[in-house]
């Protein structure tokens, strides 16, 4: 008897369907599974049928075929189990074909017949629903993660049993609760830091809010104990809250990933990833045979947090530099290409020399070769990737004790929102989303000087040794100035600011 | 076989200074006519001098400017100041070319047109350190490299205290700008001392270690030197420059500051200060302070050292720029 099933896998970020066909007919009893099966496909046999086993089902003594279609794409992943088992029971005539109408079947199974949860639930349901399938059969504790796409019934279930008794209709089990979060809740994740709780350090705070506004990919340069983390840890809470499909381009990720919190369901909060200096560049890049997101995807919509930027491997950085441009990393392997997204705002934070204390003299210890060693571990390719390069200063006593609460996140968020909302206004119609994307073509178009501006702009060239490309990062910072402002016109003072912010130059590596 | 060893070794030997100098750089014995009597005087005189360029005109004065390698911003000024204006006066500068105060000390004097002679410690075909290439060469045109190492020698640790001697030795007075309390710098001072020369300090701040060595040597009886032009009345160095002095030193600064930008400037001085904290003493919103910072900058008043930090550059010496040395002061 012939039954047939459908299921899914992925490819990279993005999922396909999988027909999983059982044939059970007279000949020497065995088991076979064909398919172009990974080595952990192939032992789902000997799962299938111990779980069918032991939840009281006794496989018949015949020849048994198993074939996952399409049979030229490689199938990994213990997620076709359930399938499996539900097909054999099918072709055993214990279920009737139209009981899996419009079903698609997901699961890992264990020897005693329990639903274990797999990676990758949001894409595949995704791509069950844009193939038009009603329901979804997935492990309970995935559930959640299925259940916030509209138009598709997620079932979760917990063991064999309970899913063939669901199928034979003796059992109901409702549907998972579809909860779409709504945008307070969205907020709420985003109350762990507030820049409220930092003290001092005014001057680095508004260029954070530069960098949210237009976002400026960031470096920070201060002390050991400066609060460079603590400033980094506090930007999700003024980016603007995630839209509904920001979340799930996120949510996707951390599925496939298998980095979904079982409760959580949907990734509402932005990501802040924050890798150890001692990352490999495959890590950070993503890796594996078939290659899995790594901390620059993980970090899509995000923040990719380096503290001390220097002590990570020169190699690992460079690998940013093309995401940094593209906003997605393309991986090619023998059996094909994948492409991950990675648009994420870039913050780094670093001491100004090993011991972290220049330009304090009397406790810089650091001799000139030691500091230069240090600074030339950052690329200049990469620096011109950085368009804030911020100074943080050791806090002061009167500081940290002072009563007047600082601004709070919430209100800095607000002007944040406002200055995106100008820039979504002023290109739309165009690939550009920030400021920070234009080219230099669009600066003339864009980001017009004045007379005045002019003016002060050539002057400030000669005298600050600015180079072509500072020059530009100049103009698309003031402009993201004049948003946070409301201004339609870019003003001295928005230049004079953004000015201030230019990157890393010969001044400082020059003492 | 042991005969042939003996010819290699003896060979060897045989090579004269003369031959190890090589085109371009000279070897002068002590006893030729152009040995500088000044050092022929010192204890330990050295037994002969590479040279390349030239060597001090035994006419003219020289002065030693010696300091700290790692100065802060406030010896770099000093440093450019005193260079300068001693070589616009036509005295020579004798310094070690190394970084921080020496180098700056020579290349401003250089550019100020006036002339400047470096000892080192290494062989004078050798630059140390590296980054000061661009004084080697201009000391190599405008100025004379010596050194009592052969050609070649390498910049060992154990040579500098030992061309200190020389330093002191070729000059009539030692300036020190910026010694901690441990420096190579007091060596210099403790040789020209045994040699009978004058020493002056450039006072700094008492909590400043920069400045601890410097203020123990006034203690000790060294001469304050509050401005250059002390220097050359206490010589009574003629100088041509000499009487604009005076006349300059009174001009106003030309710039019209307003309020807030006069509240700045008056909060920056000589050691650098942090956007931070110019924001919380002179409360201007941070938005605002850039505007001000960077104009008080064009117009030549206040000069970013570091990542935000700023320090006072005008109105040293006169109302327009007083830095000229092009080793760190401009970048």
């Amino acid at each position: 008897m012939y039954s047939s099933i459908m299921s899914g896998a992925l490819r990279g970020l993005d999922s396909y369907m999988v027909n999983v066909e059982v044939d059970i007919s007279s000949g020497m009893p065995a088991f076979d599974m064909v398919g172009f099966l990974g080595s952990e496909v192939r032992e789902a046999r000997e799962r299938v049928r111990t779980a069918l086993g032991n939840s009281g089902i006794s496989i018949p003594a015949k020849h048994i075929t198993v074939n996952l279609s399409p049979a030229n794409i490689r199938k990994q992943g213990a997620a076709f189990d359930l399938p499996i088992a539900v097909a054999i029971l099918q072709a055993m005539e214990l279920l009737k074909q139209a009981d899996l109408k419009q079903t698609l079947i997901i699961g890992e199974l264990g020897l005693d017949g329990r639903v274990s949860a797999v990676n990758g639930i949001l894409p595949i349901v995704i791509g069950a629903a844009e193939n038009g399938y009603r329901r979804c059969i997935v492990p309970k504790d995935n559930a959640g993660e299925g259940a916030v796409i509209d138009g598709i019934e997620v079932i979760g279930v917990t063991s064999l049993t309970e899913t063939f008794d669901y199928l034979r209709g003796i059992r109901t089990i409702a549907p998972e609760g579809c909860r779409p979060a709504s945008s307070d809740e969205r907020d709420r994740g985003l109350q762990q830091y507030d820049f409220m709780d930092i003290q001092g350090q005014t001057a680095a705070k508004r260029g954070l809010e530069v960098a949210a506004a237009g976002f400026h990919n960031v470096l920070m340069i201060g002390p050991p104990g400066a609060g460079k983390t603590m400033l980094s840890k506090c930007m999700p809470s003024i980016l603007p809250p995630m839209s509904m499909e920001e979340c799930l381009e996120v949510s996707k990720i951390y599925s496939v990933s298998g980095m979904l919190h079982r409760e959580e369901g949907l990734i509402t909060k932005r990501p802040f990833v924050a890798p150890h200096h001692t990352i490999t560049d495959k890590a950070l890049a993503g890796c594996g045979n078939v290659p899995r997101p790594g901390g620059i995807s993980m970090a899509h919509r995000g923040i990719l947090f380096m503290d001390e930027l220097p002590e990570f491997k020169r190699t690992t950085l460079e690998i940013l530099r093309q995401p940094m441009e593209d906003r997605e990393i393309r991986i090619t392997r023998s059996h094909g290409t994948y492409t991950y997204p990675a648009d994420f705002l870039f913050i780094s934070a670093m001491n100004p020399c090993p011991c972290g204390n220049y330009p304090d003299l009397n406790l810089c210890t650091c001799a000139e070769p030691e500091v230069h060693r240090y600074l030339s571990k950052l690329s200049r390719p990469l620096l011109d990737r950085i368009d804030i390069c911020l100074d943080i200063p050791k806090v002061v006593y009167k500081e940290l004790s002072c009563s007047t609460g600082s601004e709070s996140s919430a209100a800095i968020r607000e002007r944040v929102c406002r200055a995106r909302d100008r820039q979504a206004e002023r290109y739309r119609g165009t690939a550009f989303r920030f400021n920070a994307d234009l080219g230099v073509r669009e600066l003339k178009q864009y980001c017009e000087l004045g007379r005045k501006e002019q003016q002060l702009m050539e002057s400030v060239f000669e005298r600050l040794h600015l180079s072509a490309r500072s020059y530009h990062r100049i103009i698309k910072v003031a402009r993201t100035i004049a948003d946070l402002d409301g201004m339609q016109h870019i003003s001295e003072r928005h230049l004079s600011e953004a000015i201030r912010y230019k990157g890393l130059d010969l001044k400082y590596e020059r003492r | 076989m042991g005969n042939q060893t003996e010819n290699i070794y003896n060979r060897r030997n045989s090579i004269s200074e003369e031959e190890k100098a090589g085109q371009n750089i000279r070897y002068i014995r002590r006893g030729d006519t152009a040995y500088p009597v000044k050092l022929d005087c010192i204890p330990s005189a050295p037994k002969g001098l590479y040279v390349s360029g030239w060597l001090p005109d035994p006419e003219a004065a020289s002065v030693a400017i010696i300091g700290a390698r790692v100065c802060s911003e406030y010896g770099r000024q000093m440093a450019c100041l005193f260079g300068t204006e001693l070589g616009k006066a036509g005295i020579q500068i004798i310094s070690g070319m190394a970084r921080g105060i020496d180098g700056i000390s020579q290349m401003s004097a250089l550019k100020a047109g006036g002339s400047s002679f470096a000892v080192l410690g290494c062989g004078v075909d050798v630059c140390y350190p590296r980054e000061n290439l661009e004084l080697y060469r201009m000391l190599q045109a405008r100025g004379g490299l010596i050194s009592e190492f052969s050609p070649g020698t390498q910049p060992l640790a154990q040579q500098f205290p030992s061309r200190n001697r020389i330093i002191s030795g070729l000059s009539d007075a030692v300036i020190v700008i910026e010694a901690k309390q441990k420096s190579g710098t007091l060596i210099t001072v403790d040789m020209a001392l045994e040699q009978g020369k004058d020493v002056y300090v450039v006072p700094g701040r008492l909590t400043d270690p920069l400045s601890e060595g410097c203020n123990r040597l006034i203690k000790q009886g060294a001469g304050i030197l509050l401005s250059p032009e002390e220097l050359l009345s206490d010589y009574h160095f003629q100088s041509k420059e000499n009487l604009k002095f005076s006349k300059r030193k009174k001009q106003k600064n030309q710039f019209v500051l307003d309020n807030e930008e006069n509240m700045v400037y008056t909060h920056l001085d000589l050691y650098a200060k942090n956007l931070e904290d110019i924001v919380e003493v002179t409360k201007i919103p941070v938005q605002e302070i850039s505007h001000i910072l960077l104009s008080l900058e064009i117009k030549g008043l206040i000069r970013e050292v570091g990542k935000d930090h700023y320090i006072r550059c005008g109105g040293t010496i006169d109302g327009k720029k007083s830095c000229n040395c092009g080793i760190t002061c401009q970048g």
